[in-house]
This record gives structure tokens, sequence and C-alpha cells, in this order.
């Protein structure tokens, strides 16, 4: 079951067929609030069956997307559309889709059972059929025992699910969650991340979430779009976020990342080279970037990619830096190593804890090289 | 998924101060000496006798004169006050009409508050504050000053008939002073803000976000009021009719400024009872029933209510 759900999603790409039909669209988005603007001319497509993430901080926007997707907001200039129908005008309890509330928003007067039933009762559905499917949703979120509760017995990792299951009752088209597991802990949160990938290959519906949480995002999502200032930056999968970031800001907003500023002394198809007077360094790396040589960019490499050692390279060797261990974090699985270089820049490493070594060979204070392989970074020119 | 093996949370542990019960002993010694103390008394008078003296009642019990005077008053107490408001049909027909009289009052007050409380609770949070001191602000005058008030309004050559006639509604006065209208207007102007401020109170805490996830799934705004907000503000609308309701049975002032002569309300009878006639032990008799009559009905709702919470839990 596990291995058949990999497999589907190792072959979901939608986005990059062009015979595609877009489910969600917006066009031309622009939502302002007096002359505060939270969404700024955005245009952003996503398909049926996604698992789409809005990320981004907090005033990003984010919210306010989802909520034109709801209905909750109009916007200001631009159209949203579902289905290929225009949303304008459509009132929320008239949209096919359906949301699950960061602070879950259960009614806290009508029972566990109640409080799944009262979208289908909105419908007028048959009672067989209601009680039909609440079984189902309470089965599916394995709720089973404590259908007739209130909402106030409830732990708050079973209002949460009680809330996914009202969201899921009525078989929206789209189901929005709105930093869902935010008031969870640590441990929950991780399962139910997962709990909600299969749910939703099991369901075969579209999912659209909102999260400040880049973990959450990269766990859940099949396409993740970074957001900041009312604006999308990049929208791609986890992996291209990660590995592909387009801007100094995706590589700083998603995980740790050093950046080392430096102008472009060579380039050539497939490789390139940066001079960074800064920190004496000189990269060279197999990527071919759009910039001329003279130009400013960037140098982003993620601390897991940057290798630690007290040995120096050859002599002239480019990709390394010299620097002191100017202080060690200990996480238990990994040892993050912040080292200093001449130039007061500090470079961290990450190096993964493979035996029980108490004693490091290597301290504070130690003179060290820092290396990286051609392909370990990327060039951002902006 | 391990979480459905998930329990309640265990409910809030609190651990007190010596000293707590000193604050909770202080109210309620309070309500021991002011209600206990005089309900006792009139208690005692309700099974006396109408005597022409002074105090104008007997047997009289001197704690001081030993156990062998008590108990010589206590054979001398009768039931006889009882009785006879089951005789006299005057009585029946004051309680009866009190009821009735405080019942549709409480509606309607119910019905003039509720969208003002609803009103002040989606005012923007700036204005609250000040809506609020506006409910309380008649308090700031004396309340037989307002009722005083209504009279000059509600009379024949008063302030509304001559609005009416103004404006061309009416061609002639309307009575209203003396009737029970006035009373009801009476009424629910002034026991507005015991009902207002409770609906305040529950509706101002309720969640947006509720309302919001009943739009979403499927609910029109109007429906989602009927189903979501109001009995979310049930606990309000309880608190404010009892507020309203159990005053009103024993209203005294405003059935006899504002009401006419066919406007029989206890609290009336009652006043007649003590100083037209001087009959205490008959007036206290008339008190006593009426105590009954409001504090049965409540305690037996509270029990079930507590009962039907235990059901659930």
């Amino acid at each position: 079951m596990v291995a058949a759900v990999g497999s589907v999603r190792r072959s979901f790409a939608p986005w990059n067929d062009p015979a595609s039909k877009p489910f969600i669209e917006f066009r031309g988005v622009t939502k302002r609030f007096a002359d505060f603007v939270a969404v700024d001319d955005l245009s952003l497509v996503i398909y049926e069956r996604e698992f789409f993430a809005l990320l981004g901080p907090s005033g990003c926007g984010k919210t306010t997307l989802m909520r034109m997707v709801a209905g909750f907001e109009e916007p200001t200039e631009g159209a949203v559309l579902l289905d290929g129908q225009d949303l304008a005008g459509v009132p929320p309890y008239r949209r096919p889709t359906n949301m699950m509330f960061q602070s879950y928003a259960l009614f806290p007067h009508m029972s566990v059972e109640q409080n799944i039933a009262f979208g289908l009762r909105q419908d007028r559905t048959p009672k067989g059929e209601i009680a039909e499917r609440v079984e189902e949703m309470l089965n599916l979120v394995k709720l089973k025992p404590f259908a007739r509760r209130k909402p106030h017995q409830l732990s708050g990792g079973q209002r949460q699910r009680v809330a996914l299951a009202r969201s899921l009752a009525k078989k929206p088209k789209v189901l929005l969650l709105d930093e869902p597991l935010g008031a969870l802990d640590k441990k929950l949160r991780e399962e139910t991340q997962f709990e909600l990938i299969d749910l939703q290959q099991k369901l075969g519906l579209t999912f659209l979430i909102v999260t400040h949480d880049q973990e959450e995002a990269m766990t859940v999502a099949d396409r993740i779009a970074v957001m900041n200032h009312g604006k999308v930056i990049q929208v791609a999968t986890p992996a291209e976020i990660y590995e592909q970031p387009n801007s100094r800001y995706v590589a700083d907003f998603i995980g740790n990342v050093n950046l080392i500023q430096g102008r472009v002394s060579a380039s050539a198809t497939g490789a390139t080279r940066i001079e960074a007077p800064g920190t004496g360094a000189v990269i060279e790396l197999d990527q071919a970037i759009d910039a001329k040589v003279g130009d400013q960019v960037w140098f982003a490499i993620r601390p897991e990619k940057v290798r630690i050692s007290l040995d120096a390279p050859l002599p002239g060797s480019p990709n390394a830096l010299s620097g002191e261990v100017w202080d060690i974090g200990y996480l238990g699985d990994v040892s993050i190593y912040h080292v200093r270089l001449a130039s007061g820049a500090t470079v961290t490493a990450t190096v993964t804890n493979q035996s029980r070594v108490v004693e490091r060979p290597i301290t504070w204070e130690d003179k060290v090289w820092l290396t990286w392989s051609r392909n370990g970074g990327v060039v951002l020119a902006k | 998924m391990t979480a459905a093996a998930d329990t309640a949370p265990p409910a809030a542990r609190q651990r007190s101060h010596p000293l707590a019960w000193l604050v909770v002993a202080i109210p309620y010694a309070w309500l021991a000496f002011f209600f206990l103390v005089p309900f006792f008394i009139v208690l005692k008078i309700s099974f006396s006798t109408s005597a022409i003296a002074q105090p104008p009642y007997t047997p009289i019990i001197d704690i001081f004169g030993g156990l062998g005077s008590i108990f010589s008053a206590l054979r001398e107490f009768t039931t006889d006050n009882y009785v006879f408001l089951t005789e006299d049909s005057l009585y029946w027909r004051s309680y009866l009409q009190s009821l009735e009289i405080a019942a549709i009052s409480t509606f309607l007050t119910l019905l003039v508050g509720y969208p003002m409380a609803y009103g002040m609770a989606r005012a923007s949070r700036a204005w609250r504050p000040m809506l609020v001191m506006l409910v309380i602000l008649p308090f700031w005058t004396s309340f037989l000053i307002r009722v005083y008030a209504w009279i000059g309004i509600l009379k024949k050559e008063g302030l509304l008939n001559q609005f009416l006639l103004w404006i061309g509604v009416i061609h002639e006065p309307l009575t209203i002073l003396n009737t029970n209208l006035a009373v009801y207007i009476g009424i629910v102007y002034s026991y507005l803000p015991f009902m207002v401020l409770p609906l305040y109170a529950a509706l101002e805490k309720m969640d947006d976000t509720l309302l919001e996830a009943a739009q979403d799934l499927g609910c029109p705004p109007i429906q989602a009021f009927w189903k979501v907000t109001f009995p979310l503000s049930l606990p309000g609308v309880v608190a404010g009719c009892f507020l309203v309701f159990i005053p009103v049975t024993g209203e005294f002032v405003i059935p006899d400024l504002l009401g006419g002569t066919d406007t029989v309300m206890i609290g009336k009878t009652l006043w007649n009872e003590f100083f037209s006639n001087r009959d205490w032990p008959l007036a206290s008799a008339v008190a006593v029933v009426l105590l009954l009559l409001l504090v049965v009905p409540i305690v037996v709702f509270q029990n079930q209510e507590r009962k039907q919470q235990e059901r659930e839990s």
C-alpha cells in the first residue's frame, strides 16, 4: 500500500505537463486592506489532486490567499478560479471548498458526531446517508469511541482530528488547511503530517495548506509556494526549493544556508568561477548561470554540504576556506560547527555524529579547513 | 494512529491558599446575616396573629426569657394566614398576574435587549467600553425619578402623545398611563441593563471563527445565527431572564406609579397589607409564598441543568 502510494506520488507532476488543466487559479490577484497590501498582483496555478503548500512568514499574505479561496475575502483586483469557474461573488456557503481552521473552530455545544454532521445536515442530506458518512469519517480519523463527547472533553490531538473529519465530511473539491498542526506538540505533529499525506492520497482530493513551518511544508506538499510581502517568490517541489532556491530570500527561509558574496570571474557552459575577495575564497562549480563576468552574485551552500577538516587541502585548490572553530552546537544526531573566517564572517558546517564519540577530534579554537564539492552549492543572482 | 488512545486533559488541579476559605466565608456570612435572619423573622411573623399592639402581632418571642417562654410562644403559632391566602381570590389573582406580567415583560426585555447586546458585541473593540458605559448610565439617576419621568412621557398631555399628534399619526391622545401597557414600558425600560449585560458578556466572548466555520460548511449567515450564535449565548439568555423575571415578579414601584387600578401585582398587594391594613402576619405570609413561588422553580431548573451536564460528561 505504502509502496503503491509512493510510486503514484513519484510520477505525479501535472505542473510539468502543458496539457494539464489548472484547478485553482489566481489571476493577477491583489488584496488591499485600507492602505495595507496583503496580496500583490499574484498569479498562481494549482492542479487537481495536488497537495500544495503556501509557505511564508506571518503577514506575507498566505492566509489571505487561502481565505479568498474559501470566500471569506474577495480580491480587490484580479480573479480566483476554481475548476474554470470564477468565484467572484460566490458566498462561502455556496463554495465547494471546506476549511480546517487553525483554532479548529469546533462548535462547543455539539458533540463530535454533530460537528461532523453539521455540513451534511446543512445540505439536507437524507438521514441514513448522514449517519453512514459520519460513521465513515469517525473511522477515518479513529474517533469512533468519542462520537458522543463534546469538544472540551477531548485532547488537542483529538480535536484536531474532529476538525479534519468535519471538513472532509462534505467531500469538498478542495480542502483548505490553515496551519492545521500548529497547536500540536512536535511528535504528534510529525505523525499527523504523514497521516495527512496518506489521507490525501486515499481520498484523491486537492489539499491547500497554509503554514509558516518549512519542515511541515516540505514533508506534506507536492509543491510549495514561498511567499513574502504578498508576492510568490518561488513555486517548486520541496527538493527544488531546497537545492535550487531562486533567491537569497528562499535559500535563507528554507533551512540554514551560508551565503558568500562574490563576483563572477569566469563563466563557461556548465562551469562558473566566483571570487569572493572578502573571504579569500575561489569558488568553482559545475553550473551555468545567467550572470556575466564581473557581476555581483551570492554563493549559497547548505551547512551539511560543507566538510570540516584539520588538514589543509592542496595549495591553490578551489572551494576551500580556513578559519577557527568559534562555537559547536551538539544536537545529538548532528553537531553544528560555527567557523569564524579571518574576515570575521561565520560559516556553518553540520556534521553527522556517526559514532558515539565523546572526545571530538575538532574542538573549540581549532584551526580548520572548510571544503565542498563542485556541485555542493548554488549561485544566486538576487 | 496512537492518538486514539489519548485521554482528555486532566482537570487543572488548584492548590488553595490556607486563608482562601475566608474570602468565601465573608460574603456567606453577609448573606446569612442580611438574608437568612430577616427571612426567619418574616417567616415567624407569618405564623403569628394580628394584634392591635406595637409591634402589631402576637406572640412575641422573648429569646432571653428561657426555653419555657419560647415554647409557650410556639404553641400560639397558627397557619390561619396561609389558609386565608387560599380563600380570598385577590391573592391568587395578584400572584397569577404578577407571574404573567413578569413573564411577558421578561420576554419583551429579551426581545429588545438581545439585538442591543448583539450590536454591542459586534461593535469595534474601541467602542465597546463606551457602549457598556451607556447601558449603565441610567443607574446614575434614581430609579424612582426615572419612573416618574415616564409619567411625564406617557400621560394624556405627555410628550409621547404630543409628538404623535404633531406628526399626525393620531388625532386623539392615547390613554397609555395607568394601563398594563405603561407597566410593560416601564419594566422593559428599567430592567433592560440587567438583560443586556449578561447577554453582552456571553456574546462578546464568542469566537467569530465559529461563524466562519458554519458558513464554510454551507450555512447562510442567518441560519448560522440560530444554529451557532444563539445556542452559545443561552447561558446569557438564562441569566438575563432570571435577573429580570425574579425582581419584576415582586415589583412594586412601577405598577404602583404607571399601572391602573386593574394592575394587581403581588408587590402592591403586599404593600397594602403591610401599610394600609397593618396586617403584618398576613403580609408576611404573602411574602413567604412569593419567595417559594420563585425559589422552587429556580432550584428545580438548576438541578436539572446540573444533572444534564453530569450525564454528558
